[in-house]
Formats: C-alpha cells, structure tokens, sequence
C-alpha cells in the first residue's frame, strides 16, 4: 500500500541554507512525496488554515524538515502547528482529522553530534530538545517517528560530505511511502 | 422686487428674530420662545410693525411649509422598518391620546355651554398638539432620542395623521351650507370614498416617485454640478409634495412626512438634510413668529381672568390625561413629565380648523379667538414649562447606560466617517465592512453612488468638505474621519474643515504624493498614507521575488523600506518647509544609507554581518546555514 507523504519544509532564508536545501532538493523527485516551502508560501505568515488542513487530510505521513533554530524550529512553524492544529479538528472534543496518520521531523543543526548529550555542551541529546512537537503528534493520536537528523552542519561542504545524507533521507521516506514502517520512537 | 413692502417686511422679520432669538437662547429659553417674543413685539398690538391678519396670515402661510420641511426632514431620518418597529407606539399610543384628550376636553367645553357636536370638535381640535413646539424644543435640549421624546413623536405623528378625518368632518358639521372656500380642503367637494381613493393615489404616487423617479432626477441633478439646483430640487419636492397633499385634503405636513420616509434609504438622504435645514430653521422661525403676531392681546388684555381660567383649564386637564397615559402605557422613569410638559400645548392645526369651523359658521368669531388665544398662550407656555421642570426631567442615571435601540434607527450614526469612495475608499470600506463596521460613505459622484449602492453598499451622496453635510453625516458623534479623496485641494479642505469644526475627530488621510504627505504631517494629521506606497511596494516585492529573491527576505525588505519611508517622512517633514536646501541634502543622505541598512538585515542575501540564526560551533564559517 503506498502512502503519501506531505513534507513541509520551513526555512526563512534558502540561499543561505546548504544541507537542508539538498535534503528537500533530493526528496522532492520521490513519488507520492508532496513539498510545501513554508516560508515561501507565506512569507507574511498569512498560514492559509484550511487548505493546510485540506492537505494534511489528503496524507498519510506528515514530514517536518527544519534547521534547529534555538533548540526548536524557525517560527513560522509554530505559527503553523498553533493555527492549523486546531480544537475539534485536530485534538479534543472530536478532533480526529490526523488520527492513525504519522509524523517525522527531519532536523539539521549546526552542532556536532558529540554536543547533543548529558556530557556535551547542549547538556540533551536532540530528541528531549524535540519533546514538545512529540507530545504534540502524541496529543493529536499521531505515531510519532524517530527524528531524522542530521548534525554538524558546519563541516558537509562538499558534495560527497552531502551525498550520503541525502541518501539515507531518501531511503527513509521511500520506505515509508511503500509503507515499510519504522519503528515508532520509543 | 420692487415692491418697497417686501423689503420692509423682511426687515422687520429678520430684526426681530436677530435681536430675540439670541437673546431668549442666552436666557436659557430656547428659540421658540425667542421667536414668539419676537412676534408678540412687532405684532399689531405691540409695536404694529406687521399688519393686520391678513399679511400676517400670508406669512403665516409660508411659514407653514416650515412644518412641512420639517416634517420632511423626519422622514429622512427614519426609514420604514424602523417606523414599523413604532407602529404599536403610534396607534395605541397616539389613538388613545387623541381619544381621551378629545372626549375630555370636549366634555369640558360643553360644560361651558357650547353645544355637544361643537364642543367635541373643539375638544379634538385641543387635542392636537404642536409638532413644531414640541419637537424644536427637544432637539434643541437633546431629548428627542429619550424614550418620552420617543412616545412624543409617535403621538406627534398619529395627530398629523388625525388631521384628516377632522378636516373632513368640518363640513359635516356645518349647519348652515356656508361654501367652504378654503385652498386647504378643495377636495371637500368630493365624496368620502371619492376623497379616499384620491388620498390613496397621491399617498402611492409618491411613493412610487420616491422608489423609482426622485432617485434618477436627483442623480441627473447632481451631475449637473450645479449647488444650488439641487437645492432648489430638493425645495421643489417637497413644496409639490405638500401641494399634492393639501389639494386631496391631506395633511401637507404628513405628506412630507411619507416622502421623507421613502427617501430615507436613499444615497441623496445626507445632501438633502443638509440643503433643507437652514430652510427648516428659517421658515420655522417664520412660523412661530407668525403664531406670536398673531396672538391677539387686546382679547387677553380685555378679560384678563377669563382667558387665564380658561387657559388653566385647558393646560391642567390635558396635562394630566396625558400624565395618566404615561403611567397607563408604563412608561421608563423620567419619560412621562417629559412627554407631558413637550405636548400639553395646543397645535398649529388648531388654527387653521378653528378658522375653517368659523367660516363653516360652526363657531362663532368671538369663539374661535378665544380657544386661538389659548392655544397660542399654550404655545408660548411650553419651552417655560420645560425650563421649570428641567430639574425633574434628568433621566435617571441608570436610564442613561440602557442602550436605546430605537433611537439608534433614528439617528443612524456610525463612528466612522468615510469621504470618497471611488478607486481607493472602496478598498478602506470594503475592509471596514468585512469586520463589521459600516462607515457613513459621502461620496460626490453621482454616478459612482449608484454604482456602489447597486454593489450593495450604503454610500450617500454628498460633498463632505461641507460642514452641514458633516454635520448630517453625524461627525459630532463621529470618532474617525477616513479621508479617501483623490484631490489634492479637497483632501486639505476636508481636513481643515473637520480640524476647525470637529476637533475631536481622529483623521486617517491619503496623500497624493510626497510633498502632500509631508504637509499633512506638519498640520499635525497623525495618519498620512501616501496613496501608492502599498501597491507600488507589492508590484516591488513580486519583482525582488521573480528576481530569485527568497519570498521572506523579499516580504522583509518590503515592510522594512515601508518602515523607513514612514520615519523619512516623520522626520522631513518639519525641515521640509524650513529650509529646502537642508531638506535635499537629508534627502540624499537618507537615499545613499538605504544599501547599507537593508543589508544589515539578518534575512538578507548579501548580509556579511548578519548574526541571526550562526551556528555556536562555528562562528568562523562564512554564512552557511544548516
């Protein structure tokens, strides 16, 4: 059973992104993968609340891919999750719209792998960082799947540091359409 | 012209209202009593400027089309569902007034000694009070909209409707077959179902007209550009109006009153109101003048005691009827001294019944200038009755925080203000509209008006650079003023106008061009917007955007540069003026920092400096994002 994946990619300056920018650029020639560019889109943070939802319906596996903007996403994609997640839409009294679908954050930081836990400068690996969006999916009886993430920025400049990375991402979400599933995180 | 009497009387009138009317305002009296005071003094038995009845029953005549335009401008401001919503009011209300004060009075004339169908007729006459008195002097305290200005007008506007079948019982009454000669009722010759048609068909004509015909000449007129023909249209309507009604045996008053009523809803309303009421207040004035003229003092001064009793009589016994009806129909607290003391006075119909019932030789003259003294006297009672009582018609605290949904249809007044709606004021009102906020639209175009109404928009044609439309707009009550005018020398006026008249008015304006904005500024209007800033930076960001720009950094330096122009203008605008020179080298300073600053922000492209969103690991790399 194929399932389709809408990806949303949210960063406020592409030109000055590499990583990321080679990630959506690679996945979006898988099929059933749909690509929204958040900030292209509303670029006044105008969030077009019911053609998001519309979309969100019409998917099976919803993709957040962001940079790690002070320990969290940019910010529109808050703005996103605060007004298109809405009550009795998404989560309370009838809010079933995105149960049984899944969510998969596809996070890029500038820092190296070492930094994120107890011991290293960021004190927590990423995944506590990312706790409010899991609790989120969880809230909205989503299965929320282990994050993609990819560390050290910084040091992947040339093609071959990339290729690599942009291949395991695209391996995950081919899976995923062709309906292998992953783990759920634990 | 040439006639040297006409200019004499002109003199006379208007000296003697100049020199009274302020005067009686000043004492605290009102205007009414200001006019008759200075109708009693140039009258025949005071100072016998104006003379005998005859000349002052001609002016008496013009003077009554102030009822008329009056009544007319009522009608504009209240359209008919909110003169549905008073249909209860005005038949149980004004029916029962007309009944009891009739039966009671009359029952009280009889007891004089007149004869019953007389005395009844009389009583019914007495009944009527005075539209112009009462209304005049509520307006002028501001009590119209109160709930007792309210139950008066609704009793007000059942007695002009009970005009009629008083008119036509006159006749009926005759016992002699006196021919009537009287302009007013030159339908009486009719047969009651003959004169009911006729009522019908003049009553539908102009309904008819209002709906389809006035709306299309007035948008011709208007077209035309010519002020004062609209005026005179505006005259000439309702004088017709007026014609029409008294030639079936209408009340022209009431007549007026439908056709006002029908153009309520009309864009011309506002333009109307304001061509109108300098006459209503002149051809007012002219009345009560007349009435004070009028009043014959050697009767009064003759039986002093008779003429005092017979005026307690009168003004006790309707007084009180009309007080048990305010705890009958259990009025708010407060409205029933109100509604009493502005109606407890005699009409202006009663002159005009009692002069037909004497030459019908139902009365006799003696008699009829009796009861015409009384009423007169009554007349002059009210604005001094109303000042006794001023203590006890304080509404209550607590009926003042009550909103007053009736008076709201009457009034009709919105806090904002929206002049021009062509290209640009279209926009500012379509977004007001979208949240629910509807401006009073003035708009000079006749041909847009139509347009936009038939787009479903309440817009009223009328030039709001003139202070009585600004007026009728409501701008006293008014707290914006959305200035969306295309003219350059309009939109200073305009603010002129309101800065001087309305100073409480907060002006959002458009400027044509930098130098407009930049003066507007220096006047002191706090909301300037140049009037192509917005599109003109939209065209700007979409180009950035085809450019290869990324849309946030290209939406960025869009508000960012609107930013800058606004403080550009904040700040040139008081050196603009002052020193040109110093103003062009700003000018160019501002232009030549304009790289550097929008380079500075963190979304942009070339950024070398740019600090937001730099990895802690490495802040040695150049810009390269994750």
């Amino acid at each position: 059973m194929r399932r389709r994946i809408l990806l949303i990619h949210a960063h406020p300056m592409p030109h000055r992104s590499r990583v990321n920018r080679h990630l959506v650029t690679s996945a979006e020639s898988i099929a059933g993968v749909t690509v929204r560019h958040l900030y292209e889109l509303y670029p006044d943070y105008m969030i077009d609340v019911e053609a998001e939802q519309k979309l969100l319906l019409d998917h099976d596996i919803i993709v957040l891919q962001h940079p790690f903007f002070w320990y969290s996403a940019p910010a529109l994609v808050k703005e996103w999750l605060d007004l298109v997640l809405q009550y009795g839409w998404a989560y309370g009294e009838g809010g079933t719209a995105l149960q049984g679908k899944s969510l998969l954050q596809a996070v890029t930081t500038g820092g190296a792998a070492e930094v994120y836990c107890s011991a290293g400068r960021n004190r927590h690996p990423v995944r506590e960082f990312l706790l409010p969006f899991e609790q989120t999916a969880r809230l909205c009886g989503m299965t929320y799947l282990d994050p993609f993430v990819v560390h050290g920025t910084g040091q992947l400049q040339t093609e071959a540091d990339l290729a690599p990375h942009s291949q395991a991402y695209c391996t995950l979400l081919s899976n995923l359409a062709s309906g292998i599933d992953l783990p759920p995180s634990p | 012209m040439s006639d040297p009497g006409f200019f004499q009387s002109a003199l006379v009138y208007l000296t003697a209202a100049v020199i009274s009317v302020p005067i009686a305002k000043r004492l605290g009296l009102g205007s009414v009593l200001g006019y008759l005071a200075a109708g009693v003094g140039i009258g025949p038995h005071v100072l016998g400027l104006v003379g005998g009845s005859s000349s002052s029953s001609e002016v008496m005549h013009i003077a009554e089309s102030g009822v008329v335009v009056m009544l007319f401008l009522i009608g504009l401001e209240l359209k008919i569902s909110a003169l549905w919503r008073m249909r209860g009011t005005l038949l149980g209300l004004g029916g029962s007034q007309m009944l009891a004060c009739g039966i009671i009075l009359g029952v009280g004339v009889w007891l004089l000694g007149i004869e019953l169908k007389s005395a009844l007729l009389i009583g019914f006459i007495l009944a009527l009070s005075s539209t112009a008195i009462a209304l005049q002097t509520l307006r002028e305290k501001s009590l119209h909209a109160t709930a007792g200005g309210r139950h008066a007008f609704a009793t007000l506007l059942f007695q002009d409707i009970a005009v009629i079948p008083l008119l036509a019982i006159l006749p009926l009454l005759a016992s002699t077959s006196a021919s009537a000669t009287n302009d007013i009722h030159s339908a009486s010759h009719l047969s009651g179902a003959m004169q009911g048609l006729a009522i019908c068909a003049a009553i539908a004509s102009v309904v008819l007209a209002g709906r389809w015909l006035l709306p299309f000449l007035f948008s011709y007129i208007a077209n035309a550009g010519l002020r004062e023909i609209f005026t005179a249209t505006a005259l000439l309507l309702v004088l017709a109006i007026g014609g029409l009604m008294s030639l079936v045996g209408l009340s022209p008053a009431l007549g007026a009153f439908v056709a006002g009523v029908v153009l309520a809803s009309s864009p011309y309303r506002h333009e109307l109101e304001g061509d109108l009421e300098p006459f209503k207040g002149l051809l007012l004035g002219l009345f009560f003048i007349s009435v004070g003229a009028s009043m014959d003092l050697q009767l009064i001064l003759k039986d002093p005691l008779g003429i005092t009793l017979l005026l307690a009589g009168f003004v006790l016994i309707k007084g009180s009827v009309l007080a048990a009806l305010g705890k009958l129909f259990q009025f708010a607290p407060g409205a029933t001294p109100l509604y009493t003391l502005s109606m407890f006075q005699g009409g202006e119909f009663a002159f005009v019944l009692f002069s037909q019932a004497t030459s019908l030789g139902i009365l006799t003259l003696d008699q009829s200038a009796r009861f015409n003294a009384i009423v007169a006297l009554s007349m002059a009672l009210t604005p001094l009755a109303l000042l006794a009582g001023r203590n006890w018609l304080k509404p209550p605290a607590d009926a003042n925080t009550t909103p007053d949904r009736e008076a709201d249809a009457i009034e009709h007044s919105s806090p904002v203000i929206l002049a021009g709606f062509g290209r640009y004021g279209n926009y500012v009102g379509r977004l007001l509209r979208s949240q629910g906020f509807r401006p009073v639209v003035l708009e000079t175009d006749a041909e847009h008006v139509e347009l936009t109404r038939r787009l479903g928009f309440e817009v009223h044609y009328g030039d709001a650079t003139r202070l009585d439309i600004l007026h009728a707009a409501g701008a006293q009550q008014a707290k914006l003023l959305v200035i969306a005018i295309s003219d350059e020398e309009t939109i200073d006026l305009l603010v002129a106008t309101a800065r001087r008249h309305f100073p409480h008015l907060e002006i959002v304006t458009r400027a044509t061009g930098m130098d407009h904005r930049l003066r507007l500024i220096q006047q002191g209007v706090h909301h300037v917007f140049h009037e192509l800033a917005g599109s003109a930076l939209d065209a700007g960001t979409q180009t950035l955007r085809l450019l290869g720009v990324p849309a946030y950094p290209a939406e960025r330096a869009a508000r960012k540069f609107r930013r800058w122009d606004v403080e550009s203008a904040r700040d040139l605008a008081p050196i603009r003026l002052q020193d040109e020179s110093a103003y062009f080298a700003i000018v160019r300073e501002r232009v030549a920092n304009l790289e550097s600053l929008f380079r500075s922000d963190p979304t942009h492209e070339g950024s070398t400096d740019a600090k937001a969103w730099q990895p802690p690991s490495s802040p040695k790399t150049p810009p390269s994002q994750s």
